[in-house]
Parts: structure tokens; C-alpha cells; sequence
């Protein structure tokens, strides 16, 4: 069976650049037929008929637990930080901050 | 010919709970950098989201207050998009389901330029959903890096949405002072607007009358009412110029800089974010049953809405007082307080104060009502020696200075300071007599039809009464004695 979806290889390069992806154009052309396939099967699955059946949003038909408005954690930063990503061997830390390359819009 | 302007507003507030939606980590402001961003805040792999209860009962109060539907089955999802302050990658978020649907607020509009009467108007709310806040990022001296701090991340936030029904800055305005007042009213955000709890986002477009709507421009992160009249009075002049100079509006992100007063394009949307929502897989429905409401509509306060009218229809206050009063829930607390104590009939007088000369001494001290240094009670018993003449008016704001400089009770000032008014008519009578006799001069020419010179009798014999004679009574017997 042929997807009636058609994806091109203009699609998959703004997927990739929507998630930070960096892709040749031999990775593009083999995302494409993995995506390809991946619709196919999605178009098997539309051909079920579900009318009346309620959409689900989870796989498990359960609700959400939820807890109590209470603070149970404590500071950890010192341990979160020493475990930082580092740049030529030292943490980018720097007055209790996270370091990142700068971002300007 | 004219334009229409077309405004909504996204609000996002954040939600007054101790810890943040989906981690026991604390939500307090003003903490040293990631001191409260613990693994979940900072999404170390494998950790999972736990939905904070009170965060919940907060969106639901809110629904309630404005009369919207209360999903039974609300579903949150994944709002993907790439930035350092979100370390997930997403936001979780709501998007087809959320928790708080159509609903409406009553708001008060007061003409900003000064022309036209102030109206009533009802904007009505598309939706309200749960949400994670993002981190914040720091531009400052970090050779060149930016710095990250996680503590907001995951604070809980409502985001409220309106229909485009508001058609000038005022209204605007309007609309979110009102929601700024309910949110803190019934208690689910401290409002703090310089502490972003209260960010106001407003999309603006401009049209011909009876054209579709124009294409919009969202100016972002609004804190402060001021700014967002003059972003919004700005950028409707901008577009309108736009337009007739032929040119087309394109849809963008702006921003506004309040120092030179313009709003600038931040990104354009030309280049949308591609948000790729769905269902996110950590997270199951979230049910609300009838019993869980109920709960929560237990706990709602009288709303201000229905106590304006309470006021307008009980105490005959009018729409401008009652507005004044509800404008917030301790102000209107303060006033119930001292009409417990002075009773009912003389609500217009305590409004009178209330609004008048307490709130201009709350706001030359910089204060709020909630740091006014005179109780109700204080007030009330100075309230209540107008009332049975014990004291003038202006013998009344002497107490009052008194009573808020250096506290005390409203009867021992005004003994102290001999601030009792002369009520006794044989007194009055006296001293009127002695003007009258003393100014012989000025009565023939009052007498002969110069009725202005009335005022410098009253102010003589106020003087001469050392600003204590009552002032209705020594007009009575003044006009009496001068007629001759």
C-alpha cells in the first residue's frame, strides 16, 4: 500500500530544523523513506472506523494522581552543578548560573 | 475615514502555590539562582511530572469566578520549541483540552483621554489552561555566554485568554485591571506585577468598519497598565499609518520599549514556531469530578461583582464608589469591617472617607490598605462623632491625622485637642451677636443686598468660635440675625 501522504525531502529538512538537527542529504533522503513508512502505517490505522469511540490521550485509561501543594525538595544546586556540562575541563557555572552560548532575538 | 481597533489579551498569571505544578521544589521569589530548581526543574533524564494539586484547585476557582465550563476530562501536552531557559525542550502545557473553558468578565471602563462616560462591558474569556513557566535567562557579563537561572522554571501558570472584544486601550486596560483584581480577590496569584506574576500579552489589529478582522501584532510581556496603554495607543498608530500609507501589516511578536515609547518587531511570524503539540506521554487526563468542584466552590469568596451590587442595590452607593471599594478584596473588607461597626446608614459616609481621604494618605505613604495605620475600628469611632455632631468636618480630619500619626482612640483626641463642636444655640447666638454689633458697617451693606459678604460673617464667627461652632447650625442663626 502507497502513502497518499506524500512526504518530500523539503519537509524533512524543516523537521530537522524544528528539532536542531543537522542532516546530509543522503540523511534526509533516508529519514524520508523511514518517515514514508512510518505514514503508511498511520494510514492503515485511519482506515479503522472509529466513530463513537472517544478519542484517547493517554495509552492507559487512568487520571492523573496529583499531590499536595508542599515543598519536598531541598537545595541540591551544589550537586546539580558539579555534574554540569564542562568546556575545556571546567563546569560553565558561574554566580550559582547555568553558562550558555548566548541567544539573541 | 475610521478605524476599528481590535484587541485580545493572553494573560498568564502565576498561581500563588508554595511549591511548583510538577515538582516539590519552592516557587518563592527572589531566591539565590537555582537554589529551587531541583531535577525535575532542570529535566535531568528519567525524572517524571507530578501535577500539584493546588495548582489545579486554582484553575478551577478561576473558572468558577468567571462563570466557565470546568473540563471534566482535561488532557496536557507537549509545546515543543529550543531555548536555554526551557532545559526539556517543551513546555508542557494544555492545547485542545484545557482545563477552563468559555467564560466572561464584567468590567468597568473609564474614557482614558477624558471624554465619555464611564460603561459597563462584558469580555468574554475563550479559555483559561495550566502551564509550566520557563526559566530566566541573564544577559549579563559572562564573557560572551548567557547565564540560566531554573528557579521560575516550573513555577504553575494559568494562561488567560480572551475573545478579541476589546476596542481601545481603555478597555484594555479595563479588562485587565479587572482580571489583575479577581485573580488576587479569590486568592490564586499575588498579582505582583515587578515580580511577573501577572504578564499581559496584547494582540492588536485594525480594521475598516464591517471589513475581517486585520492582521495582528502581539506585543509581549506587558507589566505594568501604563505600558500597555501606551504600547497599545503606539501601535495602533503605527498600524493605522502603516495602512495608509499603503502598506500591509505582517503578523510579528513585538515588544515594548519603554523609554522611547515604540514598539519594535521581535520575530516574525512569518517563521512560526511550529509547536508540534501532543499529548504528553507522561502525564495521564486530568479528571475533575462534581465532588472535587464542589469543594473548591466552597471555598470561593463573595465575588466582586456581586458586591458592587450589593453595594449599589443595598447601601445606595453609586456605580463610581462601589467601583472604588471593589477594587480590591481588602479594601472592600476594610469597609464592610467599619460598616459592622457604624451600621449600614451611613455607608456613603464611610465611603466618602474611604475613598477620599484614606486612600490619598495610603497613597501619598506609598501604602496599600492592607499597611493602613488606622483600623477599622479607629476610623468607625471617628465616623461615628461626625455622625451625632460631635465634631466638623475639619475637626474630623484633625483626628484623622492624628489617629494615623500616632494612633489612639477617635473620642480621647477629640477631647484632648478640644475639637468639640459648639452645639449650643445660646452660645452660637452670643457670639453672633458680638460680630453683628462689632461690624455695623458690613451688616447694612449684607442688608442692602451685597449677600456675597454672608461667607465673611461665617468665616468671623468661625473664628471667633475658634473653628469649633457647628457649621449648620451657626449658618442657621447667622442667616436669622443678618435678616434682622
Amino acid at each position: 500500500m502507497s502513502p497518499t501522504i506524500f512526504l518530500a525531502n523539503a519537509d524533512v529538512r524543516k523537521v530537522a530544523i524544528l528539532a536542531r538537527l543537522s542532516m546530509d542529504e543522503a540523511g534526509i533522503e533516508a529519514a524520508r523513506s523511514q518517515l514514508s513508512g512510518i505514514f503508511t502505517l498511520i494510514e492503515e490505522m485511519q482506515a479503522v472506523d472509529t466513530r463513537g469511540i472517544a478519542p484517547m490521550s493517554h495509552a492507559q485509561d487512568v487520571s492523573q494522581r496529583l499531590r499536595a501543594d508542599t515543598v519536598t525538595e531541598t537545595n541540591q544546586r551544589e550537586l546539580f552543578q558539579s555534574i554540569a556540562p564542562k568546556y575545556q575541563g571546567s563546569p560553565q557555572i558561574e554566580a550559582g548560573l547555568y553558562l550558555v552560548p548566548q541567544v539573541i532575538e | 475615514m475610521t478605524w476599528e481597533i481590535v484587541i485580545g489579551l493572553e494573560v498568564h498569571t502565576q498561581l500563588s502555590t508554595s511549591s511548583k505544578i510538577f515538582s516539590g521544589a519552592a516557587t518563592a521569589y527572589g531566591a539565590e539562582p537555582n537554589t529551587q530548581a531541583d531535577a525535575v526543574s532542570i529535566a535531568l533524564p528519567g525524572v517524571l511530572p507530578v501535577l500539584n494539586k493546588g495548582a489545579v484547585e486554582r484553575a478551577i476557582k478561576f473558572g468558577l469566578a468567571i462563570g466557565a465550563h470546568i473540563a471534566p476530562r482535561s488532557v496536557f501536552a507537549r509545546k515543543n520549541y529550543f531555548y536555554p531557559d526551557l532545559p526539556k525542550g517543551y513546555q508542557i502545557s494544555q492545547f485542545d483540552l484545557p482545563v477552563v473553558g468559555q467564560g466572561a468578565l464584567t468590567i468597568q471602563v473609564e474614557p482614558l483621554s477624558g471624554s465619555g462616560k464611564p460603561y459597563e462591558k462584558t469580555v468574554r474569556i475563550t479559555r483559561a489552561h495550566l502551564e509550566e513557566d520557563a526559566g530566566k535567562s541573564i544577559h549579563g557579563d559572562f564573557h560572551g555566554m548567557t547565564g540560566i537561572d531554573l528557579n521560575r522554571a516550573g513555577t504553575p501558570l494559568l494562561e488567560i485568554v480572551s475573545e478579541p472584544d476589546m476596542c481601545s486601550a481603555a478597555e484594555a486596560v479595563a479588562y485587565a485591571k479587572a482580571l489583575h483584581s479577581l485573580v488576587r480577590w479569590i486568592g490564586i496569584c499575588d498579582g505582583n506585577m515587578q515580580e511577573g506574576s501577572f504578564r499581559c500579552d496584547v494582540n492588536v489589529s485594525v480594521r475598516r468598519p464591517g471589513a475581517p478582522l486585520g492582521t495582528r501584532r502581539e506585543i509581549k510581556n506587558l507589566n505594568s497598565f501604563k505600558f500597555m496603554q501606551q504600547a497599545i495607543d503606539f501601535e495602533v498608530q503605527w498600524q493605522i499609518d502603516t495602512l495608509e500609507n499603503g502598506g500591509k501589516i505582517q503578523q510579528a511578536t513585538i515588544l515594548f520599549n519603554p523609554d522611547t515609547g515604540e514598539t519594535r518587531a521581535m520575530r516574525s511570524k512569518e517563521d512560526a514556531h511550529d509547536y508540534r503539540y501532543f499529548p504528553d506521554p507522561d502525564l495521564l487526563p486530568l479528571d475533575i469530578t462534581p465532588a472535587i468542584l464542589e469543594q473548591v466552590r466552597a471555598t470561593l469568596p463573595e465575588l466582586p461583582q456581586v458586591r458592587r451590587e450589593r453595594y449599589i442595590g443595598d447601601y445606595a452607593l453609586t456605580a463610581y464608589d462601589a467601583n472604588n471599594l471593589t477594587a480590591s478584596r481588602e479594601m472592600a473588607d476594610f469597609f464592610d469591617s467599619c460598616l459592622n461597626e457604624i451600621g449600614t446608614p451611613n455607608a456613603k459616609l464611610c465611603s466618602n472617607w474611604l475613598t477620599g481621604e484614606v486612600t490619598a494618605q495610603l497613597n501619598r505613604d506609598g501604602l496599600d490598605i492592607t499597611q493602613c495605620p488606622v483600623t477599622p475600628q479607629q476610623l468607625s469611632g471617628m465616623l461615628a462623632r461626625i455622625v451625632d455632631n460631635t465634631i466638623s468636618n475639619s475637626g474630623a480630619k484633625e483626628v484623622f491625622r492624628t489617629l494615623w500619626a500616632e494612633g489612639g482612640k477617635a473620642d480621647a483626641i477629640i477631647e484632648a485637642k478640644g475639637l468639640k463642636q459648639v452645639s449650643d444655640s445660646g452660645a452660637i447666638e452670643a457670639l453672633v451677636d458680638e460680630i453683628i454689633a462689632a461690624n455695623a458697617d458690613k451688616v447694612a451693606e449684607y442688608r442692602s443686598g451685597k449677600d456675597k459678604l454672608f461667607g465673611f460673617f461665617v468665616g468671623l464667627a468661625m473664628k471667633a468660635s475658634k473653628g469649633k461652632a457647628n457649621p449648620a447650625q451657626l449658618n442657621e442663626i447667622l442667616l436669622q440675625k443678618l435678616a434682622g
